[in-house]
């Protein structure tokens, strides 16, 4: 089985290399980019029968640093 | 005084930091991250400026979960001192032991120079040697050292006098100007700027000196 981590900066927290990829995007001609927040995807091969709760406490302990990040699961 | 020096995969001021400690006078012992146990009768941990496990997830963060950091969280968690420099203090705040985390620089690029940094407090082993007020002249050497707080942790160490040093010109993004903090007892600092690259004549500048010789003052030997 596998889970898919997504981390993203927590809003409110600046994030500077999203900032430079939408100053590059709007100097290539791309109008109407208003923001752009660059996160994480960290995926997981897991053993069979491992929680969700599990890859969540990964997440808490090492994945993310809940001090500035936030994350999601997606198992499958 | 009888200090400790973490060596991390990729720590690269950990003897700089030995050699600062050694100049004051202490006894140093340099520990590997898998050790589980610190040296008896140490004083304080100094977790040294470097590119542990190379930075990969978030900086500090491996190291962070690293057998010897329980060890140094137990030491702190027990009243003991502790330092963090740079990727120090990054891996400091990843074991929780400090508040707050250090983002990537606001300027995206990695910063190399000597910067002012104001004394906020003298109040605490690791400043007694210098006036609150001081302006000192530090070198920083980091890409993630714009320090994040949410705006309660930051009113609250700046209302219990735990922000060590500031900038005098902020390179780096970080809120409140902090280029250091202290624990609540103020026996743990965790700060950007490298104060043992600035403590012998040879480095072109003695402003950390003052540092490490207040803390040679404050422990007396195990």
């Amino acid at each position: 089985m596998k889970a898919r981590v997504h981390v993203m900066l927590k809003n409110g927290v600046l994030d500077p290399q999203g900032e430079a990829v939408r100053h590059a995007l709007g100097a290539m001609g791309f109008d109407g980019v208003n923001g752009v927040r660059q996160g994480k995807v960290i995926e997981l091969d897991l053993a069979d029968g491992t929680t969700e709760a599990t890859v969540n406490e990964m997440c808490e302990k090492l994945l993310s640093n809940m001090v500035i990040e936030s994350y999601t699961v997606e198992m499958s | 005084m009888h200090a400790a020096v973490v060596v991390f995969p990729g720590s690269n001021c950990d003897r700089d930091l030995a050699v600062a400690f050694e100049a004051a006078g202490a006894k140093v012992s340099m520990v590997w991250h898998k050790d589980t146990k610190l040296p008896d009768g140490v004083d304080i941990v100094g977790v040294p400026g470097g590119f542990s496990f190379g930075d990969y997830l978030r900086c500090g963060a491996i190291a962070a979960n690293s057998p010897i950091c329980n060890e140094v969280k137990a030491h702190a968690d027990r009243g003991g001192y502790a330092i963090g420099i740079c990727n120090g203090f990054q891996v400091l705040a990843e074991t929780g032991v400090l508040p707050g985390a250090l983002l990537r620089n606001v300027g995206l690029k990695y910063i190399c120079k000597t910067v002012g940094l104001n004394v906020v407090t003298s109040q605490c082993a690791y400043t007694e040697g210098y006036s609150a007020g001081d302006i000192i002249d530090i070198p920083i050497a980091h890409h993630d050292g714009n320090y994040f707080a949410d705006d309660d942790t930051i009113a609250r160490l700046q209302g219990e006098d735990r922000v060590a040093f500031t900038y005098t010109e902020n390179p780096n993004g970080a809120k409140g100007d902090i280029a250091g903090i202290l624990s609540a007892n103020k026996r743990v600092l965790g700060m950007m700027p490298h104060p043992e690259r600035a403590a012998d004549a040879g480095h072109g500048g003695t402003d950390g000196q003052a540092l490490f010789r207040a803390l040679s003052g404050i422990l007396t030997p195990a």
